[in-house]
């Protein structure tokens, strides 16, 4: 066993009441082994105390955290040991990779001197030794041109290439326990593909261990060998992979599986887990759609560009938006998908005028968005909202809900007084599942879900007809994810919306749209019915996104035939 | 911030009103021990500037209640000041009555003064902390010296304040020309070395306590502006805010009702940091001569009479001078870094 977790705790103290230390309980007693030469994977939802598990094992923790059980790492109790003794261990036995690359890498350093520290650090060894052992790595981590990338700086590579980077540093001491956290959720689908490719490889031709942590089982099922599912600080489950995809045992793991949309059923309402745990269906059901509907928004030839300056007087475009042209029916969904630098979102906030458009023109019943005066368009701004995608961005941290959900009424005038504003506010909160006592509170009081039924809320008071919701669910928990859903869902079918769905997600948009729109690099590169499109995509690039999307423990045999 | 598994209502439930980001912040502040005794000094000072300013401390500052330099209590009284002085002539005077013109004037002079009554208070040979050249009591002195020190300093961080901010906001907010323009007046302001730009608003307003005001405030405002300027740049692309541009909130609005709040603790600060500098400021302003009219006293004016007693041995007025302002600006200062502490809404 090279590595074996047992009840271990870890709670940290939140400061003084009265004079007794408060402490949280973040860990609750999780034992897990990870054996020699295999990939065991910690899944969770944020909160459930995965990254603090395997961020106390080389106590990489803030210094308010206190750990009680055992840790052994091949023997010894890392609990134990001093931190000059921790030292030693940390990059050099076990060594870590993080979740976003960008915030890893130090920005002033070249990537030679970051994969060249430890190297000369824990490997004794001296300037060129390391800097011929640092380009056959980058070589390793499948970085192209190795040479040249050693000079270049963290900022000069993209998202993908720096992630790399990260594994060349982790692996340069030749670890025997990789510690991996969620090393794929900042990069786009493609990349955390061929990143996940990446780490199998090398797993295999290093001989160590991996413990790879992740809120997606889909991610998961492909990679792991064990599974542990954990939860408010404690392990519901844990089981060899096939098992966890095929029998699982515990309601939570069976909940988890199921409320992730997936790209082959389309049920009309997802399982959310309440539902799951207590044995009901999924609640709701769809109400067909009219493909006759009117065309109530329609974008010609948006264009967007930004403009840099260079030199004194010169300045250089840069198109983000090259020409979009779609059609929303009334009551029906447009989905917007792509990667990230696509230009989707640019699109969206133009649709909104949240940026000056470039060119093109957006009919909404016939009349010219973009060419309205402040007046007309103040009056517009009613009929089409916007939904943004982090929750804890969107709504003014100084504001009472009350103060958020009645402001829009106060500018545009709705309601005639103060208290039937309230009114309206309060019976729109229990719409979208909250209850009157969020009125008095601040956003900070509140999970990302329920911060982003607030912002929902918000856009309902305008009782708009259009809305954009841009990534609009990315940055929420699966789970919360599938209550946002159906809660959009419902919300369509009740108020007749419009909705234009801005999100990388293919499983998202699939379950969601009637209709998806493909972008890159600003242009629009496959425009088809949802079912169609994932049914039979015509494009190479549309293929290519939807093969990269991670399908679980059965994605696996596909993998295996595709890489053959 | 997982658990929304549940009813996705708020737990408890109860409709109290909960704690406001203020009250959040003043919490925080309550733990910190140095900060609450910081906070009690910078109060104490302010109430005996408020007590001094209505007169019920410090107002005879201008009495001459002890004998010129009296050296503090515990010291004892000062040797005779004749010992120097040159001797007197010793025998009777000589009578020249016969021969001064004014003799016969004498007698009427002296029956015109004894209508007026000179009140020859005594004077005392020592004070608890000594006196001035003058025999004014140095603690006086000092107390209202305070009154236009502190009231100085939080006049003008008040004025350099406002004006930061407000032109922060603009430049930060909208950018392009009007940032171009606020930056070039920032940059102008900052080319001057600062003594003479104080110099040439201190040419313009004269002296007096407004006029010190207006001149450090207009002259430290820069780097107030700079702060709030690139809290703006960065808060006016935040989401919130686009989304009240969503819902078709003016730019005011957005300004002022929206981001400032969430940048106030940066001006905030910056206010009590300025607080302090400015004391510094109107102690060399008044040292050069710039500052309060010749008829007031602040903690500057002090130190410039100090330098003069200071070659003849007289430290006292130097000494509790210094003791007042490194009192006040020390628990200023503590206090501005707890406040700091408190308002960084780093909770969420």
């Amino acid at each position: 066993m090279l590595l074996s977790i047992q009840d271990l705790k870890v709670a940290f103290r939140v400061g003084k009441a009265r004079g007794e230390v408060q402490r949280a309980l973040a860990v609750k007693g999780v034992s897990f082994d990870i054996p020699e030469n295999s990939t065991v994977a910690l899944v969770g939802e944020s909160g459930s105390g995965k990254s603090v598990t395997a961020m106390s094992i080389l106590n990489l923790l803030p210094d308010n955290a206190e750990r009680s059980g055992q840790i052994l790492f091949q023997g010894r109790d890392l609990l134990k040991t001093s931190l000059r003794q921790l030292q030693a261990v940390r990059g050099r036995e076990i060594a870590c990779v993080f979740q976003d690359p960008m915030s890893s890498l130090n920005p002033v350093f070249t990537v030679a001197d970051q994969i060249m520290e430890p190297l000369m650090k824990h490997l004794g060894m001296s300037r060129r030794q390391a800097a011929v052992r640092a380009e056959e790595l980058l070589h390793e981590v499948g970085i192209p041109d190795p040479k040249r990338r050693l000079r270049s700086y963290p900022h000069e590579m993209s998202g993908g290439q720096q992630q790399r980077v990260m594994i060349a540093v982790a692996l340069s001491c030749n670890p025997k326990l990789l510690i991996a956290d969620e090393p794929t959720t900042a990069l786009d689908v493609t990349i955390q593909r061929q990143v996940m490719e990446l780490l199998a490889r090398l797993k295999q031709t290093h001989r160590m261990s991996m413990l790879f942590i992740s809120h997606d089982l889909g991610v998961v099922g492909e990679i792991a060998d064990q599974v542990v599912v954990m939860r408010h600080g404690e392990v519901r489950e844990k089981a060899p992979v096939a098992d966890i995809f095929h029998a699982p045992q515990d309601p939570y793991t069976k909940a988890l599986l199921a409320c992730r949309p997936s790209l082959t059923e389309s049920p009309a309402r997802l399982m959310v887990i309440d539902d799951h745990i207590a044995g009901r269906q999924a609640q709701g059901s769809g109400k067909a759609k009219d493909p006759n509907a009117p065309v109530i928004l329609e974008a010609r030839g948006l264009r967007k560009s930004f403009f840099f300056k260079t030199g004194l007087f010169g300045k250089q475009e840069f198109q983000a938006v090259k020409g979009v042209d779609f059609q929303l029916r009334k009551g029906h969904t447009l989905g917007v998908v792509g990667e990230s630098g696509s230009g989707k979102t640019t699109m969206g906030l133009t649709l909104l005028r949240l940026h000056e458009p470039t060119g093109g023109e957006v009919l909404f019943e016939g009349k010219d968005l973009l060419k309205m005066s402040g007046y007309d368009w103040q009056k517009m701004r009613r009929r089409i909202q916007v939904v943004f995608q982090n929750p804890y961005a969107s709504l003014n941290p100084r504001f009472t809900i009350a103060q958020t959900l009645l402001e829009p009424m106060e500018i545009h005038g709705i309601g005639d007084s103060h208290a039937s504003r309230l009114d309206t506010a309060s019976a729109l909160l229990r719409r979208v599942g909250l209850d009157d006592s969020a009125l008095h509170k601040y956003p900070h009081e509140f999970s990302g879900g329920q911060r982003q039924r607030i912002a929902i809320a918000r856009c309902l008071t305008l009782k708009p007809e259009v809305l954009v919701l841009d990534e609009a669910v990315s940055a929420l928990d699966v789970s919360v994810q599938a209550q946002v859903l159906n809660l959009l869902k419902d919300l369509q079918d009740e108020f007749g919306l419009s909705y234009i769905f801005i999100s990388h997600d293919l499983a998202v948009v699939k379950f969601i749209s009637d209709e998806v729109l493909v972008m890159q690099h600003g242009s629009v590169v496959e425009q088809a019915d949802a079912r169609e499109l994932l049914a039979a995509p015509k494009q190479k690039y549309t293929r290519d996104l939807l093969g990269a999307v991670p399908r679980g423990y059965a994605g696996r045999d596909q993998a295996a035939t595709a890489a053959a | 911030m997982s658990s929304v598994m549940t009813a996705p209502g708020t737990g408890g439930a109860t409709a109290r009103k909960s704690e406001s980001v203020w009250a959040a912040s003043w919490r925080r502040l309550r733990a910190d021990k140095v900060g609450m005794v910081a906070l009690t000094v910078v109060a104490l000072s302010l109430l005996l500037v408020l007590a001094a300013g209505l007169g019920l401390v410090a107002s005879g500052w201008q009495k001459e209640t002890g004998v010129p330099n009296a050296p503090p209590t515990f010291m004892g009284p000062g040797t005779a000041e004749s010992a120097g002085a040159v001797e007197s002539a010793k025998g009777p005077n000589v009578d020249l009555s016969d021969i001064d013109p004014l003799a016969p004037k004498y007698a009427e002079w002296t029956e015109r003064a004894k209508q007026y009554k000179t009140d020859e208070t005594p004077r005392a040979q020592t004070l608890p902390f000594g006196a001035d050249r003058l025999g004014r009591d140095v603690l006086a002195k000092a107390i209202k010296g305070a009154e236009i020190s502190i009231m100085v300093g939080v006049l003008a961080a008040v004025v350099a304040t406002l004006i930061g901010t407000v032109l922060g906001a603009l430049s930060g907010f909208y950018g392009g020309k009007v940032g171009d323009f606020l930056e070039w007046v920032y940059n102008v302001f900052t080319a001057m070395p600062n003594i003479l730009l104080i110099f040439a608003f201190a040419v313009v307003f004269g002296r007096g306590v407004l006029p010190v005001v207006m001149i450090l405030g207009l002259a430290g405002w820069t780097g107030i502006y700079r702060l709030v300027r690139a809290e703006f740049i960065k808060h006016s692309v935040r989401e919130y805010v686009r989304s009240a541009e969503a819902i078709g909130a003016s730019k005011a609005s957005r300004m002022f009702k929206h981001i400032l709040p969430n940048v106030s603790h940066v001006a905030l600060v910056q206010l009590s940091l300025h607080v302090v500098s400015f004391i510094k400021s109107e102690v060399i302003l008044s040292y050069l001569g710039l500052g309060v009219s010749v008829d007031q006293v602040s903690w500057g004016t002090m130190l410039s009479e100090a330098q003069n007693e200071l070659i003849l041995g007289y430290w006292w007025q130097l000494a509790v001078v210094t003791v007042f302002m490194a009192v006040f600006v020390t628990a200023f200062s503590l206090f501005t870094d707890a406040l700091r502490d408190a308002l960084d809404p780093k909770l969420r």
